[in-house]
């Protein structure tokens, strides 16, 4: 067999292997990524949803945030304008969550309506490229 | 100022267009007097930029805050290391920094290769000038830094605290440098490609272009690491982050150029390849700037969304139709001279090398935009973290560390028994020796002993080489051994700084391998109260919450905790995490409060303790504690590796090899003594 074709042979069983673990890999470790009014429609239609991890993309409500130091748990509401839940997340949150910043939560919703995080994610976009409002 | 900016910028799209436009009508037609237009009005971009560039420093140090980005990013009481780089922290600066290194670069490489390549030059210059048109056009037409506001705020909004940070000074120049020096070697392999002069010449020119691209890129990289491990506060430096990736994916391909191209010029073959990688890499860096830049897919960095993303979209398809469709019309005159003889061959290995780099590369790719994939063919956006890059790409990344210690010592063409046996008797004894002994001490992942194992092969490979040569130059010439070992290093730099780089990369895979012991607790202290964590390594430490602190610094208000530590009970020292909340000239919060990690490096492991903050104003703190072991050596692994590619890219006193050479090296070990 002449090298190039061995080398062929080669370069599609590494291929194949890349392939298949990364098929595999986003079988079982991908994650939905929605918005709230999404997340609300596929639960409606498919209860067994609720056990699905997905994550969700939405902005904190103003003056939603409880954080309770003690026991390391933030409660907010995340909203994306149409559909909201309540969001329990415990552990540390990033220097950016605040008020009406885009967060990203991945965890399960539960029955109950409230959405268990375990982890949170804030853009911190708004700050990047915000233009100045005019104060006085 | 800003005005005059302004015009300079509209000046220069015009320059632009003219240049581009007579730079391929000399190129037709070899009209000498269009070939000295193109060339300056490259020049001329360059100055026109140049001041472009004064009139957005000027306006940013004398506080202009009339001018929006002025005023978007920096404040009166911002310090002036920190105003500089307010240039490039935001996008529309960053486009002017584009333009201006583009046209810096262009010219540079106009100046340097004056004279030579002839036929290549004005499609060299028409091709930089189409890039400034670019960036110009994206500036003038969607995001002008010079805009300004229909009133003038009293203070701006001041820089993001995160960006505050000496990382964040040098780490996006860097990266942009990166970037952009890309454009050159596109440049030259659209000229090689319009002209037709497909010989080696344009690879010579652009080899070393390449190089400090890629060298600017790592720096780059390893900047930005740094900056998210002490800046960010999440106990990491790297989580395959959109834009992450999209730094290394032209890092990748220009890798897996750095190495084809001596497949090219020592047996010419892949030459096909070669350019696609060149076309490729120049890609991968605007498509790089389009992540960032236009919201596309979700990123702790994103940006705003914009519609610069449509022009970055717009210039990727039109780059990728023009790289890519004169390389399949130039398709037939890029045949490979011989072909691959043996799958136990330096040309092999090096295929191989180029194989794993582009698997890794694609894999990347496809993962990050794995959301807009999925949506666009199941309707749902489907998101993959961390764990899915490096299920893949750790047992890639060990292949690629077995070949660079392969690589360089087989044979070309086909290696002997004896070959094999003189270059890797002693690397495999060193691997296997290594292997055993991390098993022996029950090191409890198996994909960090074969790392270990690998880097003990690959760096007994470097120090065999470095070994031989210096003793070959010894005997021959009687040199003593230092002097000896630095001739044999200044007289084939390309080769031992090469071997550098690899040293470099296994010091930097050795740094990811301690990645799986890493350990990472959060407590909550009373002053006084006290936790133990056990390190890896097996010993204790000990650290005691002393009490919370409030006081004013410089811009900012800061909260710090500290904490005693102890190590088996000696007594270490005192440790001081900080929040820090940025105020402005009236001492208003300016933004979040930002976290100042506490570490304490050495090259074993690294403690870095985070204060989350206090409870409800009282002196009990929460604390993230974690262990990080061996980081150290990913800073020095990166200066290793940057201090192995300044070795290659120092000119050498001889001048370039001569460009024909293409002879094959005998199977076997050969010395090269030099003269």
């Amino acid at each position: 067999m002449r090298a190039g074709t061995k080398f062929i042979i080669g370069g599609a069983l590494i291929l194949g292997s890349v392939g298949y673990l990364m098929a595999s890999g986003i079988k079982e470790t991908g994650v939905y990524y929605l918005t709230p009014t999404e997340l609300a429609a596929r639960v409606n239609t498919d209860h067994s949803f609720y056990n699905v991890g997905v994550k969700m993309g939405a902005r904190v409500v103003k003056g939603t945030i409880t954080r309770d130091v003690a026991t390391q748990t933030i409660t907010f509401r995340a909203s994306d304008g149409v559909q909201s839940y309540p969001v329990i997340y415990r552990g540390l949150a990033p220097d950016t969550f605040t008020d009406e910043v885009d967060v990203v939560v991945e965890g399960r919703l539960q029955p109950d309506g409230t959405f268990h995080a375990t982890t949170l994610l804030a853009k911190c976009g708004s700050r990047y490229e915000s233009v100045p409002t005019r104060t006085t | 100022m800003t005005e005059l900016g302004n015009i300079c910028l509209w000046i220069a799209l015009l320059i632009g267009l003219w240049g581009a436009a007579v730079a391929f009508m000399a190129g037709r037609t070899h009209r000498a007097d269009l070939g000295r237009s193109a060339e300056r009005s490259i020049f001329a971009l360059w100055g026109l930029l140049v001041i472009a560039s004064a009139a957005l420093m000027h306006a940013l140090l004398t506080h202009d805050f009339n001018v929006e980005y002025v005023a978007a990013y920096t404040s009166r009481n911002l310090p002036v290391f920190y105003t500089w780089s307010a240039f490039y922290a935001g996008q529309k600066g960053s486009l002017l920094l584009w333009a201006l290194v583009v046209t810096t670069f262009g010219s540079i490489a106009l100046v340097v290769n004056r004279g030579k390549y002839q036929e290549l030059t004005p499609y060299v210059a028409g091709t930089i000038a189409v890039i400034a048109v670019f960036f110009i056009a994206t500036m003038v037409f969607a995001s002008n830094p010079f805009e300004r506001l229909g009133f003038t705020p009293p203070d701006g909004r001041g820089l993001n605290p995160q960006l505050q940070n000496p990382g964040m000074v040098f780490h996006p120049p860097m990266l942009y440098l990166g970037y952009t020096s890309i454009s050159i070697p596109f440049a030259f392999a659209v000229a090689a490609l319009v002209s037709g002069k497909l010989d080696t010449g344009w690879l010579h020119a652009i080899r070393r272009w390449t190089l400090l691209s890629w060298l600017f890129l790592s720096c780059g990289i390893v900047l930005g690491m740094w900056w998210a491990y002490v800046e960010l506060g999440w106990g990491g430096y790297w989580a395959w982050d959109p834009v992450e990736n999209a730094s290394f994916l032209p890092w990748l391909t220009m890798t897996a150029f750095l190495h084809s191209v001596m497949i090219q010029e020592k047996r010419g073959m892949l030459k096909k390849w070669n350019i696609g990688l060149v076309v490729g890499s120049f890609l991968l860096s605007i498509f790089g700037t389009f992540l960032t830049r236009s919201g596309v897919i979700s990123s702790v960095h994103s940006f705003a969304q914009s519609n610069v993303g449509y022009f970055f979209l717009i210039a990727l398809v039109l780059f990728a139709v023009g790289g890519f469709g004169l390389l399949w019309w130039r398709w037939p005159m890029l045949q490979a001279e011989v072909q691959l003889e043996s799958m136990v061959s330096r040309e092999a290995a090096f295929l191989f090398n180029n194989l794993v780099l582009i698997l890794i590369a694609f894999t990347v790719f496809l993962l990050t935009i794995w959301p807009i994939i999925s949506e666009a063919v199941r309707g749902t956006k489907v998101t993959v973290g961390p764990p899915v890059f490096n299920l893949v790409n750790v047992p890639l990344g060990l292949g690629l560390l077995l070949l660079t210690g392969i690589g360089p010592l087989i044979a070309w063409r086909k290696a002997s028994a004896q070959n094999l046996k003189r270059q890797f008797l002693w690397p495999t004894v060193a691997m296997l020796v290594t292997a055993a002994a991390l098993a022996a001490i029950r090191m409890s992942y198996a994909s960090s002993i074969l790392a270990y194992a690998l880097g003990a092969f690959v760096t007994v490979t470097v120090v065999q080489e470095f070994v031989r040569g210096v003793g070959a130059r010894h005997r021959l010439h009687g040199e003593m051994l230092p002097l000896a070992f630095v001739r044999l290093v200044g007289r084939n730099r390309r080769r031992y700084g090469g071997y550098v780089v690899h040293l470099g990369m296994v010091m930097l895979f050795a740094a990811f391998a301690g990645l799986a012991f890493k350990r990472e607790t959060e407590v909550t202290l009373k002053p006084g109260q006290s936790v133990d964590v056990r390190s890896p390594y097996g010993w204790t430490y000990h650290l005691t919450h002393q009490g919370i602190s409030q006081y004013d610094e410089l811009n900012r208000f800061v909260t710090a905790a500290s904490m005693d530590v102890s190590k088996d009970g000696k007594y270490l020292g005192t440790m001081k995490a900080e929040k820090r909340q940025y105020l402005d000239s009236m001492g208003q919060p300016t933004a979040e409060p930002a976290t100042e990690v506490a570490i304490r490096s050495d090259a074993r492991e690294d403690l870095y303790i985070v204060f989350a903050g206090s409870v409800q104003g009282t002196e009990q703190a929460v604390y993230k504690i974690v262990i990080n072991p061996l980081v150290w050596w990913v800073w020095y692994g990166g200066l290793v590796l940057a201090f192995g590619g300044l070795i290659t890219l120092w000119p050498s006193a001889q001048g370039p090899t001569p460009a024909s050479r293409r002879r094959a090296e005998p199977a076997g070990y050969v010395a090269q003594v030099g003269a």
